[in-house]
């Protein structure tokens, strides 16, 4: 797969995308982990919802 | 399962941890395919090889319309129809909205380089798609800053309800005046005009591309359901007495 002539602009324009994909998801996956963990830190200390279930309980 | 039992949050929760690594596979292989079509793609007999740029760039360009679109569908959720998660999806989408849409922004800039001569013009395209990131950017910093979450979400979908207007104006902004950017290739009356082995790499790509949002947007939702009642309980907590010694 030749790129020619243009090939800086070709890679530099698919890192780029491949790096804000990847700081996207690492963003979601590092949020998901710091509120569970808050979350089951302040119940664990005694702060229940009023129905009684877990925040992160799925039923 | 309807609209209305998705309304509820825990169900909600529920359904997109069940279909989540599901639709990450999926997106995965997909963009798999993708990526090896357009390395596999021809070069162009005009553009070279930067066509490959094309591959990334219409899929992100695409996507940063529709993003803010689902906001505008959900914004009046928000103010019509008061559904309890039509603020959230309002929410997890705007930072990936925001992203697809600067990344538009910079391969669009990137493929101009070469082929135009210039990285900017300040056309009537260009110029649409630089004030939709900066209305996503505005939004996010809405959100963040007003505390109360329920005025928060009032204000944002007004505002993302008004900056809908500049959505056809991106989409058209080809046709109403004489812009640098060439005109539609794909969508347009009487068939795209690509190429085959054009075309079919870049609507690969665009699907991945679809589903991977779908998946970033449901895992931001869930996050914010759980940020949601984070903030509930740090409230809880807050408003129990103190025993005094």
């Amino acid at each position: 797969m030749a790129l020619g002539p243009y090939a800086s602009f070709i890679v530099t324009s698919y890192a780029l995308v491949a790096a804000v994909v990847l700081i996207l998801i690492v963003w979601i996956a590092i949020d998901h982990r710091r509120v569970r963990a808050r979350l089951h830190e302040l119940e664990s200390s005694g702060v229940a919802r009023r129905s009684g279930r877990g925040a992160t309980d799925l039923t | 399962m309807t609209l209305t039992e998705l309304a509820n949050p825990t169900r909600f929760l529920s359904l997109a941890t069940r279909i989540l690594p599901w639709l990450a596979i999926v997106t995965g292989v997909l963009l798999a395919i993708g990526l090896y079509q357009s390395a596999m793609a021809p070069d162009d007999y005009q553009q070279g090889a930067t066509v490959k740029i094309m591959f990334i760039h219409v899929p992100n360009a695409w996507l940063s319309m529709f993003v803010w679109g689902v906001m505008s569908v959900a914004s009046l959720g928000t103010l019509v129809w008061r559904h309890p998660l039509a603020d959230v999806a309002a929410k997890a989408a705007a930072p990936i909205g925001a992203a697809f849409t600067f990344l538009a922004l910079v391969t669009g800039s990137l493929w101009g380089r070469p082929m135009w001569g210039t990285y900017w013009e300040w056309d009537a395209r260009l110029t649409s798609v630089l004030i939709l990131f900066l209305m996503y950017l505005g939004l996010i910093a809405l959100w963040r800053a007003v505390e109360d979450p329920s005025r928060a979400a009032r204000a944002a979908a007004v505002l993302t309800l008004v900056g809908a207007i500049n959505i056809p104006i991106i989409k058209f902004s080809v046709d109403w005046w004489n812009t640098l950017h060439q005109p539609a290739s794909v969508m347009k009356m009487g068939g795209s005009s690509l190429d085959k082995s054009f075309l079919i790499p870049l609507l690969v790509m665009a699907v991945a591309f679809s589903l991977l949002f779908i998946t970033l947007h449901l895992a931001a939702m869930r996050n914010e359901i759980l940020r949601r009642r984070l903030r509930t309980l740090q409230m809880l907590q807050a408003s129990k007495p103190v025993a005094l010694p």
